[in-house]
């Protein structure tokens, strides 16, 4: 149950599956997106409402061909700009997207979750219907035409949290985002944990994720850098802002991945790497 | 107006300020990053303790006592009355219409309050691919009055937007860094310029015949206490 990283990426994410590495600001899990990385994934559909950092990375590495998402920016700096050379000039090769509102990517979880085939809103009014996936559907019982998207059913969705226990269930607060609607949509599910404990304690407002709807549970302290694990560190806004440079430039962006994912072996040594580069600066 | 003119405050400030002042006691506000959450986060600090911050990352009452990067931010969490997810946000909240006021903001602009955050040029072959709707389209229909603040420019103020993202029906006031404008017969509508600015200043930063109101009022510039309160929030006085 509770297994390396590199073993759950390794055996559960394969070629051309579709790949939900949910995580809204909080518990993005970025170890496991690096290691999705360090073994060379191609051919993936990523979805996430908001894709950021984590799946610049992975779509500047040549990983992707299809993204799924609402909003596709750096919180709070602005653009990605990996996500945009594949988009505005098909580098490092050309990346198909299929762009969705907020709730209208909620409602499409949440019914992959419930075993529906589409999720019901009211929305999409604008140009965006013109250009995905959404129908209208007149609600039997009052007539009132409504937006319909069609579920989503991740092959693997992989969310970070901030424990499991010995026997692979897992506790996540905070923040929730839509982690449980992805892991409960998804055929196959990989957690990674801040720690393991003997038992879980019960948090206030929290999810706890029973194992038996998780098929790996990884350990992976800080590996939500450089989003958050609340109640263990704070978001790196630092690391936000100074992406900002690191990605505007493809060979510095590759120079970093080589450094920091590709060179390291795993979360303990990314770290390392990071403060090294601290050290050093 | 220039940056720190000559009343010693900012053009960000001051729409800040102004969006503040719009903001009633008790109100519930769907908050997005940057000028609008400072905007409602000071209006919490000053006449309105009791508006309601929600951030589309599920935490309702938030009360951060410094402005977020993120609307993520593990002290929206630590401060909000409560947490939920993202799905219950968009249905329940949102579309459960239990907001009053949403604040977007904009890449593009046309006179009818529509807005494009998408993109530059075409939507398949962008000039420029922007970070896209997130919450917008939802917001702009779910809540009873949309709030928009954006820097006046004629790219910004344009005669055609090149996509729309969200539709401007429920647009009831744009706060610019030049001034205030709202619809009046759908048709947005100077009312109001900021301190130092001129009505052709802000003719010449708008990308259609913009229409003016007849008795156009200078904005207040930010009181003393407006200013002190919005610089304990952000101290270097930029959004």
């Amino acid at each position: 149950m509770i297994v390396p990283l590199r073993d759950a990426i390794r055996d559960l994410v394969r070629d051309g599956d579709t790949v939900a590495l949910e995580g809204f600001t909080h518990l993005i899990p970025h170890a496991a997106g690096h290691e999705v990385a360090r073994q060379g994934k191609r051919e993936l559909t990523l979805v996430r409402m908001t894709p950021d950092v984590v799946y610049d990375q992975l779509i500047g590495m040549g990983c992707a061909r299809k993204l799924l998402f609402s909003w596709g920016g750096n919180p709070g700096v602005g653009s990605l700009h990996r996500l945009r050379d594949a988009v505005e000039h098909g580098w490092p090769c050309a990346l198909e997207i299929e762009e969705h509102s907020h709730a209208g990517m909620a409602a499409a979880y949440a019914a992959g979750a419930a075993n529906l085939p589409f999720g019901v809103l009211r929305g999409y009014r604008g140009d965006l219907s013109a250009h995905t996936r959404v129908e209208t559907v007149t609600c039997p019982f009052t007539g009132e035409e409504l937006a319909a998207v069609p579920a989503l059913r991740p092959d693997v969705a992989v969310v970070h949290a901030q424990q499991a226990d010995l026997r692979g269930n897992v506790q996540l607060w905070g923040i929730l985002g839509v982690q449980k609607e992805a892991v409960l949509a998804a055929s196959r599910t990989i957690v990674t944990v801040e720690e393991v404990v003997n038992e879980l304690q019960p948090r206030s407002g929290a999810i706890v994720l029973p194992s038996w709807v998780i098929d790996a549970v990884s350990l992976a302290p800080g590996g939500a850098h450089p989003s958050y694990a609340h109640g263990y560190y704070d978001r790196d806004n630092d690391f936000y802002v100074a992406w900002d440079e690191i990605s505007r430039d493809r060979d510095r962006f590759r120079a970093w991945m080589q450094r920091h994912v590709l060179d390291t072996a795993d979360i303990t040594e990314y770290h390392a790497s990071l403060a090294a580069r601290v050290a050093t600066a | 107006m220039s940056t720190n003119g000559d009343g010693g405050f900012s053009a960000d400030e001051m729409m800040a300020v102004e969006a503040a002042r719009r903001v009633a006691d008790g109100t519930v506000c769907f908050v997005g990053i940057g000028l609008p959450s400072l905007a409602a986060n000071l209006a919490r600090r000053t006449h309105a303790p009791d508006c309601v911050l929600v951030y589309e990352s599920g935490t309702i009452g938030a009360k951060p006592t410094k402005l977020p990067l993120s609307i993520g931010d593990g002290e929206l969490a630590d401060t909000a009355d409560t947490v939920v997810s993202v799905p219950e946000m968009f249905a329940y909240w949102l579309q459960g219409n239990r907001i009053d006021v949403g604040f977007l903001g904009a890449a593009q602009i046309d006179r009818h309050g529509n807005l494009n955050s998408t993109v530059i040029g075409d939507y398949d072959h962008p000039k420029v691919r922007l970070p896209g709707g997130g919450g917008a389209p939802e917001i702009a229909t779910g809540v009873r009055d949309v709030f928009v603040m954006l820097r006046q420019t004629p790219r910004s103020f344009v005669e055609r937007l090149d996509f729309t993202t969200s539709v401007g029906d429920r647009v009831r006031v744009v706060v610019t860094d030049l001034g205030i404008l709202e619809p009046h017969d759908g048709e947005l509508t100077l009312v109001g310029v900021h301190p130092g600015v001129d009505v052709e200043d802000v003719r010449a930063a708008t990308g259609w015949d913009l229409r003016i109101a007849d008795d156009v009022r200078i904005t207040d510039p930010p009181s003393d206490v407006e200013l002190s309160a919005l610089r304990t929030l952000q101290p270097k006085g930029r959004a």
